[in-house]
């Protein structure tokens, strides 16, 4: 038997790996809103209600704070909650829960707690989301330690990475960005694998310059990346980053060192973003490997995106403005 | 019962004269409380039952089965502490072995954990019952009523204990809500709301045992409301006499749950004065010997700062 593959897009992927884990394990339960008779906003529990019943497939109350509180309940006492927050931008309410309590637990327990829980969110934007359904998150809980927070990118990332999630025992925020779900199609081996938490990957290998990113900018910039080969012999590598937090530092850095030029693309609002921390590191640890100036390409400081087309282009990058970047620090 | 509620006094008492020797820099007093405490606490069972608590909690935590010594190394801030090993403040209780559930500053957090609990057992199938404490403070907080309405609606097997002394801190009952029973509020979510004399220890525990066979039974969560007061300030950090006249604490301390309890025990011919008397003389020593292990217990390693922040392989 010669190993097999199943090309599918990220939001089957992540509805395959979950209802594979409802199988496997009774501990496992969803929770969220609409995501009982409605199968999820997105479909990623579609049917799950009929297969499994309302006791694991849990309609909650419009309530994030609760939502959140009740995983935590769920997995101090022998369950592996998987809640899912309908839109990224809903989960502030459950910022204390997310804070206070999840990724506190541990700690402030002297290691006796433990939990064992799955918070899935789709975040970012490129669907006309405007300012409430279009928000970038990742920043906000990459600053607290004791939270894992993960972006997987592709059909494959997304499945080996929420293997990898529900069996943690800790706290992890499975963000998935909204625009991947069905845009973004890829070969998925039928067999059970993992990718772990806490390694990025090179999704591109390159010898003239890095490109750091994660969610869809990391697709642009596999799409400029390609570009910039054919139409001017430039050789980019793109380190998709795949968790934020903790952050593996050590596969961007060896990147970096190897093209001596780098670049940070992310969404989410420029200013103390996850690619700060990002271009931090790299400035704190490869200043004498470094040929030009670390480049770092994030969202405007506004709010958010807006409604309009023009307004949330004007928000985005898009490949075009990748390339031309690149282009420049590849000539540095 | 009537050891417990005095028990708690005295580690009150000794835990507050020792802030004011230097040696416990906080304290969270309890005094006042000892009756809907005893009363509310006692019908769970140990290692069975789980227990959700808040900062005030002493009584409740000794009926789960912390000791004395254990609640001193938790305000001495030592490594063996149960709860955090000395990374909580005093009275952050916590410990997996005893079904008490580690909890936070902020209040009301601990809420729909609890209603989370709950459902856990329900799915599980046991006939644990998850007690859930808070003050009436906690009640404005908005994830109150997330919890008491999920427990509601899964008719879940707890029961929701507010200890009401009337101020959150210095905010007084009416600036917090514009009605007089908290208990009132369970309507909204579909079942009972009990108002109880905080101060009757008998009738807590009645209130209680009631609600706990209620929730074991399958029929869903229960609200009881505790009419109490403290009579020391919200912390050794605060100073009530802004908030609350000293006629007004003087007139709670003669309602004083421990006294009436132990009237109640004399008159009903189970104890006399000389019995009485006893138990207070025979639990100070047993208290004041484990304030000095306790003291005497190992400070934390400044090397563990970055232990437990994730799992560790010899986490259970």
């Amino acid at each position: 038997m010669g190993r097999t593959v199943t090309e599918k897009n990220v939001v089957t992927a992540i509805h395959d790996t979950l209802h594979e884990a409802m199988v496997a394990d009774d501990r496992v339960v969803v929770l969220g809103e609409d995501i009982a008779v409605r199968g999820g906003v997105f479909r990623v529990t579609q049917d799950f209600l009929h297969e499994f019943g309302e006791e694991r497939v849990i309609d909650t109350p419009l309530a994030e704070a609760g939502i959140i509180g009740l995983a935590v309940g769920m997995a101090l006492h022998g369950l592996l909650p998987v809640a899912e927050i309908e839109f990224a931008d809903f989960i502030h309410p459950a910022f204390d829960q997310m804070v206070s309590e999840v990724a506190r637990m541990r700690y402030r327990s002297n290691g006796d707690f433990g939990l064992p829980m799955v918070v899935r969110a789709p975040w970012g934007g490129g669907v006309h989301g405007a300012l409430y359904h279009s928000q970038s998150i990742e920043a906000f809980y990459g600053h607290i330690p004791g939270i894992k927070v993960v972006v997987p990118s592709t059909p494959a990332d997304a499945t080996g990475m929420l293997r990898s999630a529900i069996k943690d025992p800790d706290p992890v925020l499975f963000l998935e960005h909204k625009r991947t779900y069905r845009l973004i199609k890829g070969e998925v081996p039928d067999e059970p694998f993992e990718v772990p938490i806490g390694k990025a990957d090179v999704k591109r290998e390159g010898e003239d310059l890095t490109a750091v990113s994660y969610g869809l900018s990391m697709h642009q910039c596999l799409e400029a990346a390609s570009r910039l080969q054919d139409e001017h012999g430039v050789s980019v590598e793109v380190v998709d980053v795949r968790t934020i937090s903790p952050l593996d530092t050590e596969t961007i850095l060896s990147s970096v060192r190897k093209t001596g030029k780098a670049m940070v693309v992310y969404e989410d609002n420029r200013t103390y973003g996850a690619g700060a921390e990002i271009a931090a590191t790299i400035a704190e640890e490869c200043l004498f490997d470094l040929d030009g100036p670390i480049v770092r390409l994030g969202g405007p400081d506004v709010p958010a995106m807006g409604f309009a087309s023009n307004l949330e282009q004007a928000f985005l990058f898009d490949a075009d403005r990748i390339a031309e970047e690149m282009l420049e620090l590849a000539r540095f | 019962m009537y050891r417990t509620m005095v028990t708690a006094r005295l580690v009150d008492e000794a835990a507050f004269r020792l802030n004011r020797q230097g040696k416990a820099p906080f304290v969270v007093p309890v005094s006042g409380h000892e009756g809907c405490q005893v009363g509310t606490a006692w019908p769970l069972r140990q290692g069975h039952d789980i227990w959700v608590p808040y900062y005030r909690d002493v009584a409740v935590v000794l009926i789960a089965g912390m000791s004395p010594y254990e609640i001193f190394l938790g305000l001495f801030a030592k490594a063996e502490d149960p709860s955090s090993g000395g990374r909580q403040m005093p009275s952050h209780w916590g410990s997996r072995r005893l079904g008490i559930i580690s909890h936070s500053s902020p209040i009301a957090t601990q809420i729909p954990h609890a209603a989370g609990i709950a459902y856990a057992a329900k799915y599980r199938k046991e006939d644990a019952v998850v007690g859930c404490w808070f003050g009436e403070g906690a009640t404005s907080a908005g994830a109150w009523h997330e919890g008491l309405n999920f427990a509601g609606i899964h008719r879940l097997p707890i029961v929701f204990v507010c200890e009401n002394n009337r101020y959150a801190i210095s905010v007084a009952q009416p600036m917090q809500m514009a009605i007089e029973n908290v208990a009132d509020r369970a309507a909204g979510y579909g079942f009972p709301g009990v108002v109880v004399d905080g101060n009757d220890v008998l009738a807590c525990y009645g209130a209680m045992k009631t609600a706990v066979e209620r929730a074991r039974a399958g029929e869903g969560p229960t609200l009881i409301e505790a009419k109490t007061y403290r009579f020391f300030p919200h912390t050794s950090d605060d100073d009530d006499r802004s908030y609350r006249t000293r006629e007004e604490v003087q007139q709670a301390k003669d309602q004083d749950p421990i006294t009436r309890f132990g009237e109640e025990l004399k008159g009903a011919g189970v104890m006399d004065d000389a019995a009485i008397e006893a138990v207070w003389a025979e639990t100070k020593p047993k208290v004041d010997e484990q304030i000095d292990q306790a003291w005497n217990a190992a400070d934390p390693d400044p090397e563990t700062l970055g232990r437990h922040v994730y799992f560790e392989a010899d986490d259970g």
